[in-house]
């Protein structure tokens, strides 16, 4: 065997189910056969780790195109740890969000809200030797979508992170304290574990908040940590 | 302290494109590579056989050599600068893919036995609440019989995995569609 490292499963009721028929879209799109388990390999306890050059700047959402964002300033930090809350250095964060008004920069976004051309909704960093990282953003709008008569996405901004392995590549999404939306939201809903469900849950952080500048979230994204014994397959 | 818990996933939706679907990360090769350059192109198909034209496909893999450009890869084996094993691919307006890349060496399994050479993909889309994971192989290996992955899958859904030689393309060209669903439903792993 080739290196010890092996990640824990994760606990049930943690993830999704693939085929949760509140969202509609995972209809067709779910798999219907349960995955195959196999062993984690070199192939899945390595990883990528995309080494591009992610300019300061990336981490600031506020300016684009020569001029300011339009609505609420808001700073999104906090720490990529494993599950022992060690902190994942060096790991790339990207992120994507809707304008203040609730629109994508994206061609399929047919919402009928204005975009906004000081704001392009995407942003990138790379994690602090601790784990830490920062955005400054603007907080997201929510808007409607197709997937059952009056629906909205609550506020939300989308998160990837890679972490040290291929086993722990981790795509998801940030939710603001207290918006009445979270209650009739199929994809926040899918998760089935209600404790899980709130750690997608930002918390308001006055120590995070800048005076007279933007309010502070934090939100810590926590990957898989290490099995403590190497997993018998 | 308690430890913290595990972040839930939640899926990418349909507007990650300009967050996360970048020119540079298509290219996986560049002139100096070392290995047997190959295409593989292939289509992502929902339950109805609908094309699946918002989805992203992330590709890992050993080098040449079968050795993964990483620090838990302790291999003996030649590293190759010019190549890191990571790639990232939108699905187009028809739900089709192009990989350009080199043959991947075979790469030690979970115990003593070598691995049939293979890339890892994660696949990304709306409508997936999480990521699927799978793995390409290549057709006539024969490493592929003695694979633990592979054989870990019923024998009659294993065609799923292995590419095939494009009859419309040269010799290192590979066709592998994606089925999230139905008859031939590709085979997705829990890792």
């Amino acid at each position: 065997m080739e290196g010890d490292a092996r990640y824990r499963r994760e606990p049930i009721g943690t993830h999704p189910r693939l085929d949760s028929p509140a969202y509609a879209s995972t209809a067709k799109r779910a798999p219907r056969h349960a995955p195959v388990r196999i062993g984690q390999s070199l192939s899945e306890i390595t990883g990528p780790r995309p080494c591009e050059s992610v300019a300061p700047g990336e981490a600031d959402l506020t300016r684009w195109d020569g001029g300011a964002a339009m609505g609420e300033r808001i700073i999104v930090a906090g720490c990529v740890l494993d599950e022992d809350g060690r902190g994942v250095p060096r790991t790339l964060i990207e992120i994507w969000q809707a304008n203040a008004a609730g629109r994508y920069r994206h061609d399929n976004d047919r919402h009928d809200a204005p975009l906004d051309p000081h704001f392009s909704g995407v942003g990138r960093i790379m994690s602090e030797a601790n784990g830490a990282y920062r955005f400054m953003t603007i907080k997201p709008g929510a808007y409607p979508w197709g997937n059952h008569h009056n629906a909205w996405r609550p506020q939300h901004i989308h998160l990837s992170v890679f972490g040290p392995a291929f086993a722990t590549r981790l795509i998801t999404q940030m939710y603001f304290p207290g918006d009445p939306l979270l209650a009739l939201d199929p994809i926040f809903n899918s998760v089935p574990d209600a404790a899980a469900r709130d750690r997608l849950v930002a918390a308001f952080d006055i120590e995070l908040t800048e005076p007279g500048r933007a309010l502070g979230y934090r939100f810590d994204i926590v990957l898989r940590g290490r099995a403590a014994t190497p997993a018998v397959n | 302290m308690a430890p913290p818990r595990l972040t839930p996933v939640q899926t990418v939706g349909p507007f990650f494109g300009p967050a996360l679907v970048r020119r540079e990360l298509e290219q996986m090769v560049v002139a100096e590579t070392r290995g047997t350059r190959i295409t593989i192109t292939g289509q992502i198909c929902d339950g109805d056989g609908a094309d699946v034209p918002d989805a992203m496909i992330e590709v890992w893999q050993a080098n040449a050599e079968g050795r993964y450009d990483h620090p838990e890869d302790h291999q003996e084996k030649l590293l190759d600068p010019n190549f890191h094993g990571f790639g990232r691919f939108g699905t187009d307006a028809n739900g089709r893919f192009r990989i350009v890349t080199i043959e991947p060496g075979a790469a030690p399994g979970p115990r003593t036995t070598l691995q049939a050479p293979h890339l890892n993909l994660s696949i990304f889309a709306r409508g997936l609440l999480n990521r699927v994971v799978t793995r390409i192989y290549f057709p006539g290996v024969p490493l592929n019989e003695t694979d633990e992955a592979l054989n870990a899958v019923p024998a009659d859904r294993r065609a799923t995995l292995i590419a095939t030689r494009d009859p419309a393309g040269a010799l290192d060209s590979y066709r592998f569609d994606i089925f999230l669903q139905g008859a031939r439903e590709t085979v997705f792993f829990d890792i």
